[in-house]
């Protein structure tokens, strides 16, 4: 026996609360289409770009279907979704051809020796960026040892000690000063410091490192007093209640507590300057051999190496011009692998339990 | 342990404003008094005053004298890092230190001033604490977990078993269960019955019932008026206080008519 369900007849409100929507599986199949429309670009001669354009049209349909069944508040929603998307995939473009590009031209470069040999005595084919590797680990190590204490115990007094006072806020402004310093200039201001010790022509690693500590520091500095503001001030209030001086309070508690996004703020302020190419190219200079002193002359570094390989290949050019894209593929790859750091540094490091 | 606190004309400012005007009051030893009346009208800007936790707010001091067994915590030569030390404190919202696991909370006092103790004796300031707060058998199981995984009111217990643990004259609670449910907030108020032996309390609250409960002496703050400081309007015995006040603002605050 079967019971029939009846009902209940459609009373006023409910006609008021209802609207015409799209079909559900309408927005999916127009997106679907569009995505379509760019690989059918990519695969025939019309070209990804022209086929990217067609598909923008394409998904602009969804807005406009909308209009007509939906109405105009609908359709405004389904505009702007449209917009944000599209400025999205814009953004992407250039990562993403940034990447193909490298990897697929750089690729073919690494190998064993890439990685083992220098450019010394190399003409032609062979050799490898061993130095210009050694290079920019050095130098970005010891630019890491000067930046990370001067820009975290500024970041500390900025939190901690100066508050509001005026020495405080005209330390804020000149860090905001340096974060808008050219990298250029930042390189002459090494070579001019050490050319007051070293004489005209001076060739340091270490000068290298002062010039991205320049660039650094605010960086460093920045993300610090950002993540010791997120340290609640409860946390040190309960410390001070405990009969804990401030300084230990500041070692103890609040750094601790911040750990984790002071790690990731210095990591990413590394890959920030790994990359820097021309205040090296000035003050650390370039050389076809491996330097393991930073105190003494020149030091290749990957940015500088990949310059000068596309600058000046010789002859013949190809696989100079192959190394250059090897040697930013390796600088990608380390860049990317800072930032996998930082994630887990901060995955790992912060506090557990449900804060 | 435990030492009553004599307060003669403490003006309490920050930076220009003064926010407390002419305190005299003394808490007596191994008695709860409670501090009501309604916000803003400085009751925490007070308590924070007695373990000089006020200053802590750049701009912030007072003037007059805190006396606690006849020294004045205002003196120059006093460290206010020891006096902190001696007077233990509270906070409204639970504040566990979110790196430390429930032990080293416990411990926080001791291992943040690097004080060095033997295992033994560490393990024995965490149990006696924790057993104090009444939160040992809740938590002996688990005291390598991070303080953060409890619940609000073990949070709480946790706080006070910390403050405890370093052996303070004097505890002084800025509403201890106002983020707390009512049987969190029971169990705090039976640890206060039971550390008043040992403590001089004071305690802040906006719960009416709480101070007639919790407290031997009550003080009632009230601002003088819009834009004027804070200031203590009636001390006295709880049961007089609640029963019949000398003064009528308190009477009315205390049956809900104004504040």
């Amino acid at each position: 026996m079967t019971t029939t369900l009846t009902r209940p007849a459609p009373s006023e409100l409910g006609a008021d609360l209802r609207g015409r929507r799209l079909p559900t599986w309408g927005p999916t199949t127009v997106w679907s289409l569009a995505a379509a429309t760019a690989v059918v670009g990519l695969l025939t001669p019309v070209g990804l770009a022209r086929g990217l354009v067609l598909a923008w049209f394409v998904a602009a349909l969804v807005p406009a279907w909308s209009f007509v069944v939906e109405g105009r508040r609908k359709a405004t929603d389904r505009v702007v979704t449209h917009l944000v998307a599209s400025a999205f995939v814009l953004a992407l473009i250039p990562l993403v051809s940034i990447l193909v590009a490298v990897v697929g031209k750089g690729s073919s470069a690494l190998s064993a020796e890439f990685f083992s040999y220098s450019m010394r005595n190399v003409v032609g084919e062979g050799g490898g960026i061993y130095h210009g590797i050694i290079g920019t680990l050095l130098i970005t190590a010891a630019a890491s040892v000067i930046s990370v204490p001067i820009g975290l115990f500024t970041a500390i007094y900025l939190i901690e000690y100066g508050d509001d006072s005026r020495l405080a806020s005209s330390i804020r402004f000149l860090v905001d000063v340096m974060t808008g310093i050219p990298s250029i200039v930042a390189g002459l201001f090494a070579y001019a410091l050490f050319v007051l010790f070293f004489g005209e022509g001076v060739r340091m690693g270490v000068g290298g490192s002062v010039a991205l500590s320049v660039l650094m520091i605010p960086v460093v500095v920045r993300s610090c007093e950002e993540m010791l503001k997120l340290v609640p001030n409860e946390l040190r209030e309960a410390s001070y209640a405990l009969g804990v001086p401030k300084w230990r309070t500041i070692a103890k508690v609040v750094l601790p507590t911040a750990l984790a996004g002071i790690v990731t703020g210095i990591t990413l302020a590394i890959a920030r300057v790994i990359g820097e190419t021309a205040p090296l190219l000035i003050i650390a200079g370039m050389t076809d051999s491996v330097n393991f002193n930073l105190f003494d002359g020149r030091m290749q570094t990957l940015p500088v190496f990949t310059y000068s390989a596309l600058m000046n290949p010789g002859v013949p050019a190809e696989p100079s011009i192959e190394r250059a894209w090897g040697a930013a593929l390796v600088l990608l790859l380390i860049v990317m692998a800072l930032n996998l750091v930082a994630r887990l540094v901060s995955h790992f490091f912060s506090p557990q339990g449900e804060r | 342990m435990a030492k009553s606190i004599d307060v003669t004309d403490l003006n309490i400012y920050y930076g220009d404003f003064l926010a407390v005007q002419d305190v005299n009051i003394t808490i007596p030893a191994r008695a709860v008094t409670a501090f009501i009346g309604p916000s803003g009208c400085g009751k925490s800007t007070f308590l924070r005053s007695l373990n000089r936790m006020h200053e802590v707010i750049r701009g912030a001091y007072v003037d007059g004298k805190v006396l606690v067994d006849g020294e004045d915590l205002y003196a120059q030569e006093m460290d206010p890092v020891n006096v902190r030390r001696k007077i233990g404190m509270v906070f409204q919202r639970p504040n566990p230190f979110p790196t430390m696991s429930i032990a080293e909370n416990v411990l926080a006092g001791q291992r943040l001033n690097s004080k060095r103790m033997k295992k033994s004796e560490a393990d024995d300031v965490v149990e006696q604490s924790l057993r104090r707060a009444g939160l040992w058998a809740e938590v002996k199981e688990r005291l390598d977990r991070p303080g953060s995984s409890l619940s609000g009111g073990q949070q709480q217990r946790l706080c006070i078993a910390r403050a405890i643990a370093v052996e303070p004259e004097v505890l002084l609670m800025d509403e201890p269960c106002s983020a707390l449910d009512p049987i969190s907030t029971s169990v705090i108020e039976d640890l206060i019955h039971e550390l008043k032996n040992d403590y001089t309390i004071v305690i802040v609250t906006h719960n009416m019932q709480q101070a007639a409960r919790v407290s031997d002496q009550t003080a009632f703050f009230n601002l003088a008026g819009v834009g004027q400081p804070g200031r203590l309007v009636e001390l006295g015995p709880t049961e007089k206080m609640f029963a019949n006040p000398d003064d009528p603002a308190t009477e009315a605050y205390i049956q809900g008519r104004f504040g």
